[in-house]
């Protein structure tokens, strides 16, 4: 099994490999996990919401796209859409390189700080990878 | 290998062909603001133009080179005297549009082929229209929409696809507005009987199923599957790719079957021609005869003609479907006859067995059976040494043989397919399973190999990663992109 | 019969049944209920070669074909000349018997080649990104039209009146199957639904005049919809191309270019776009890169758009197209380069001239329209186009296409520079010899 980078203590993850990390109450930044990148493989194509969008928790909002897959982007909390990661979607090799840090993608305004509360904490995400890499 | 493009050997006064002058008094000329401005176009002397495509055409491989076991596809030999007959000028220098009456040579064989070809499915009525096999699906599911809505029952908005299908069989669903239900594959291979059972309700307006499937496996279900989609009110579809493992033994109407798309340049023989033309002629049980593409040729007094049947699901194409395959097809077919057509099914099957027996000691065989014309393994055993089903795809190539698909069908993981075609000797596939056994070797002792293959290919791997983060489709993105980096022209490469 | 192309002897049948362990074909075949195998097949006996080329010469002879007949018959599929080249280069069978490039290191021929086709078909058409391209004209005009539906995230599509009806109707086809609408708009009329995706519009139009498409090109941008435009790809030897009218979507019919008229297929579908919607273009699309030596090379890209992965979310099913007319295609622009295909339209646009001009000093004839034309326009004729096509056929001469049930007495006539000045001339003295009544 491949040894992904330790995901960061403060951010929490969806089942979809997505993360959020809040700053202050009510700002929050997205990206994918080490291990989504490393599934997907070299990322060459980024479709993001623009900013002013509406996103609901788990649900599409958008899509990531490498040489041979492509996946949809889920929303890990509902929200609206401030800014979008354009070195990432210029050059997108560094979701790949950086997916915890400069690879993030999406910052947005929580409307409802409630529902980080659904999502997992750090050490939750790394067992729920561990068994999903066993059933790979 | 070619490294220049036209562009490169392009030069003023350079030209490629002579035209007639002009014979007439001229025109005035139309108004300045419709006419472009100079454009760009290579400028090459004919002999020029000959030497760079024919250096083109030897970095390529077809079945006139070598076994090419590419799965799903049946790569098959052409006949060479195809070509001749379909460049006759009684096929190829005739306009569609001509009165009918001066075309009843190409219609007569239109007419004959659909016949035959219904008679091969054991089906009622054949359109010869589509284009392609994915656009055979697209009519096919067009008239199952079709069908569902004349008979008032309009709630049926879902197509169950198995999840060993064509990736064509949920796109074309989407194409005609369905849903699409994914029914996974039991331990055997087959269609997971339950699993249909469950997700077939009033809501299903098909099946398209396979047969054989994607594994290489005829599904012995097939009786109780059928039973069930039309006791559930739907109607069962063939994805015809396959028909090479049945052809002259066992028709898809017998099997219960209302429909099935077929692929001329697969089961019939007419070349691919590095990406088409195809062609994908849909045959239907009478039910379904109303809701043909248009057109369909009948006789009518003796003349041949075309007609529209009554509710067609409409037109598909500028004109007829791709006419120079069909012909291919009916050379093909008049050739063989019924005795000859099972020959190829027999040979078909029993090459894949071969090629099964022969290598199932050295590669994961999922589903260990008689299979029908094609095989399915995995690279799941080279795995364990690094090596991926991608790895040995292009190893093969420095053995001088095109690789079998790999990656499909989806649920078998890293999948190698491999369909032989009826058309191979014993002495070819001999060789091919020589080097697949060396390779497994290579792949325990010196998997270092395989990681950096093909080596003697005129190219090696290629950077796909850096083709699709930076887009270079033509000369002029090319251009701009290096005048962007460099500023150097393309010239100066 | 079948030997030449089963080379396994019974010898080798025998030796491989022996390595699988079974006695017969039959014992393989067991996964097939008994019933169903070994039924019937009523087919004709199998012929020899010679026989067959025998009987497949009578069928043809049975045709009326346009290297004995003049033709002045076009309405979608056009008699062009055809340099000898493309037919040698297209026969070569490292092309014609390979399959779609998937195994980049082993298909740079094919690849490569698709690579010239798109930069070519970009000069010609003055458009940003080509597909490696579609069937034929009518089904990529159908794809455009669910495309810009998906794109402007809008079900209704608008399609000029003066569009080719066979394209009409196979637009309509493809765009009903998605659930979507479809508008056909009076080309007489200012009026037209505001909420659609794309107007389609043809240049030049299927009665052979020239459309102002900067004016509709407005109008559809005005909507916030895209332009899609149907092209004569011979006629951009001369006329504005439309990446310079303000075009999003550009397609045409391929076959003048280099393609046999061959009864209507196989063709070639151009389609082009901007390179803002290059992501959500249905077909292959084949990029330059480099290998691990950084030597150049080509490789099938944006993959992820097609079918095989995308599956039901795909921009399209289309899979098999026409590789071997595109590089027909390739081939053809190559040899005429940019002096012969401004070379071509000229011949066609003096020489359809010339015979409407001659045509129009006949007794009971006319010109139906003062607007520009191109290669085709329309006669107005003193008597039933059915006669004069059928007195036509008598002389050798394969007339235009009867559009009487729409406009009276009227025939669409093409013109190209395969037609003589003798052959007009001749059209015209039968012509004038039918004054009717």
């Amino acid at each position: 099994m491949a040894e992904f980078k330790k995901a960061p203590k403060e951010y929490k993850y969806t089942r979809e490999h997505e993360w959020i990390c809040t700053d202050g109450e009510k700002m929050g930044r997205i990206g994918i996990s080490d291990y989504a990148q490393f599934h997907l493989g070299d990322v060459v194509f980024l479709d993001l919401p623009s900013p002013g969008t509406q996103v609901i928790q788990f649900s599409k909002m958008g899509e990531i796209e490498s040489v041979k897959a492509v996946s949809d982007l889920f929303a890990p909390v509902s929200g609206r859409v401030l800014e979008i990661n354009q070195t990432a979607i210029d050059h997108s090799a560094i979701v790949n390189q950086d997916p915890y840090g400069d690879g993030w993608l999406v910052r947005l305004e929580l409307s409802n700080p409630d529902e980080l509360d659904k999502l997992m904490d750090n050490d939750d995400y790394d067992k729920f990878v561990a068994v999903s890499s066993e059933n790979a | 290998m070619n490294h220049y493009l036209l562009p490169d050997i392009s030069e003023p006064g350079k030209t490629g062909c002579s035209l007639p002058a002009l014979d007439v008094a001229p025109a005035e000329s139309l108004p300045k603001e419709l006419l472009r401005e100079e454009f760009e176009l290579p400028e090459v002397s004919e002999v020029e133009i000959v030497r760079y495509f024919t250096a083109l055409s030897s970095l390529n491989y077809g079945v006139d080179s070598g076994f090419y076991p590419l799965g799903s596809c049946t790569m098959k030999y052409n006949p060479k005297w195809h070509e001749d007959v379909a460049g006759l000028p009684g096929f190829a220098l005739v306009h569609p549009l001509q009165p009918v009456e001066s075309v009843q040579g190409a219609l007569q064989l239109m007419f004959e082929l659909q016949d035959y070809l219904s008679e091969i499915n054991g089906m009622d009525s054949t359109s010869l229209v589509p284009m392609a096999g994915a656009q055979g699906e697209f009519a096919c599911l067009l008239m199952v929409k079709a069908f569902h809505q004349d008979r008032g029952d309009k709630n049926r908005n879902k197509i169950v696809i198995p999840d060993s299908s064509h990736g064509t069989n949920p796109a074309s669903a989407v194409m005609c507005g369905f849903e699409v239900v994914t029914v996974p594959s039991d331990k055997e291979g087959n269609i997971d009987f339950n699993m249909l059972e469950a997700v077939m309700n009033e809501e299903v307006a098909a099946l398209t199923l396979t047969m054989p499937n994607t594994l290489g496996l005829f599904d012995p279900q097939i009786t109780e599957i059928s039973q069930l989609v039309h006791e559930r009110g739907a109607l069962l579809g063939a994805d015809g790719a396959n028909l090479n493992a049945l052809l002259g033994n066992v028709k898809y109407g017998d099997l219960g079957y209302d429909y099935v798309q077929l692929n001329l340049h697969k089961t019939f023989s007419t070349p691919h021609g590095g990406g088409g033309p195809g062609a994908g002629p849909v045959c239907v049980k009478t039910h379904l005869t109303d809701f043909l593409p248009s057109p369909l040729v009948t006789k009518d007094n003796g003349e041949y003609v075309f007609i529209s049947p009554a509710n067609s699901t409409g037109k598909l194409c500028d004109f007829y479907g791709n006419f120079g395959v069909m012909v291919k097809a009916y050379a093909y077919l008049r050739f063989l006859g019924a005795e000859g057509l099972k020959e190829v099914s027999n040979n078909a099957v029993l090459n894949a067995n071969y090629i099964k027996e022969k290598l199932k000691k050295y590669y994961h065989l999922p589903y260990d059976r008689k299979c029908m014309h094609e095989v399915v393994f995995s690279g799941k055993s080279q795995m364990a040494k690094g090596v991926h089903t991608l790895d040995i795809a292009k190893r093969l190539m420095d053995f001088g043989f095109h690789p079998p698909t790999v990656y499909f069908p989806l649920n078998v993981q890293e999948a190698i397919m491999i369909e032989p075609t009826e058309t191979e000797s014993k002495e070819t596939l001999d060789a091919y399973i020589q080097a697949m056994i060396d390779i497994a070797r290579e792949a325990e002792e010196n998997p270092e190999i395989l990681h950096t293959s093909p080596h003697n290919t005129p190219v090696r791997r290629l950077d796909s990663v850096k083709a699709a983060r930076q887009p270079e489709l033509n000369w002029s993105m090319y251009m701009s992109s290096k005048k962007r980096e460099t500023g150097t022209k393309e010239t100066e490469l | 019969m079948t030997a030449p192309y089963v080379p396994n002897t019974e010898a080798s049948r025998k030796l491989m049944l022996q390595e699988i362990g079974v006695n017969s074909i039959e014992e393989l075949l067991q996964d097939i209920p008994d019933r169903f195998r070994n039924v019937n097949f009523n087919l004709p006996p199998p012929l020899s070669e010679l026989d067959l080329k025998r009987e497949l010469g009578k069928l043809a002879n049975l045709d009326a074909n346009l290297d004995e007949y003049a033709c002045f018959l076009g309405a979608g599929g056009y008699r062009h000349f055809i340099p000898s080249v493309v037919g040698h280069v297209i026969n070569r069978s490292e092309f014609y018997t390979a399959y779609t490039p998937y195994q980049a290191e082993i298909s740079q021929g094919t690849l490569q080649a698709i690579y010239e086709y798109q930069s070519l078909v970009c000069q010609l058409t003055g458009m940003e990104v080509s597909n490696a391209g579609m069937y034929d004209g009518s089904t990529a005009a159908a794809e455009a039209a669910v495309m810009a539906c998906l794109i402007k995230q809008r079900d209704r599509v608008a399609v000029l009146d003066t569009v080719n009806p066979t394209y009409r109707e196979v637009i309509d086809t493809y765009v009903k199957g998605r659930n979507f609408s479809i508008e056909t708009i009076d080309h007489n009329s200012d009026n037209s639904p505001s909420d659609i995706a794309c107007l389609i519009v043809q240049q030049p139009n299927f009665l052979g005049y020239i459309e102002n498409m900067e004016k509709y090109a407005q109008k559809a941008h005005d909507f916030g919809a895209l332009l899609v435009s149907i092209v004569d790809p011979i006629s951009l030897g001369i006329l504005t191309p439309p990446g310079d009218y303000g075009a999003d979507i550009a397609v045409a019919e391929g076959q003048p270019l280099g393609i046999p008229i061959g009864f209507g297929g196989t063709y070639l579908g151009l389609f082009t776009c901007r390179k803002e919607y290059l992501r959500q273009m249905p077909g292959r699309i084949v990029g330059k890169t480099t290998d691990v030596n950084g030597r150049p090379g080509y490789v099938m890209t944006m993959v992820t758009r097609e079918q095989h992965i995308r599956r039901e979310r795909a921009t399209s099913n289309i899979c098999t197209s026409e590789a071997l007319l595109a590089l027909a295609a390739t081939v053809y622009l190559a040899s005429l380069g940019k002096k012969g295909i401004r070379q071509i339209a000229e011949l066609c646009y003096h020489k359809a001239h010339y015979a409407a001009k001659e045509i129009s000093k006949l007794k009971g004839y006319s010109i139906l329209s003062k607007q520009p034309f191109f290669k085709e326009f329309v006669i107005r004729c003193p008597i039933a186009p059915k006669q004069i096509n059928a007195a036509l056929f008598g002389e050798g001469i394969i007339g235009g296409l009867d559009i009487s049930p729409q406009m009276e007495n009227c025939i669409l006539l093409c013109v190209t520079e395969m037609n003589t000045k003798q052959e007009i001339d001749r059209l015209v003295a039968i012509l004038g010899a039918l004054q009717g009544g």
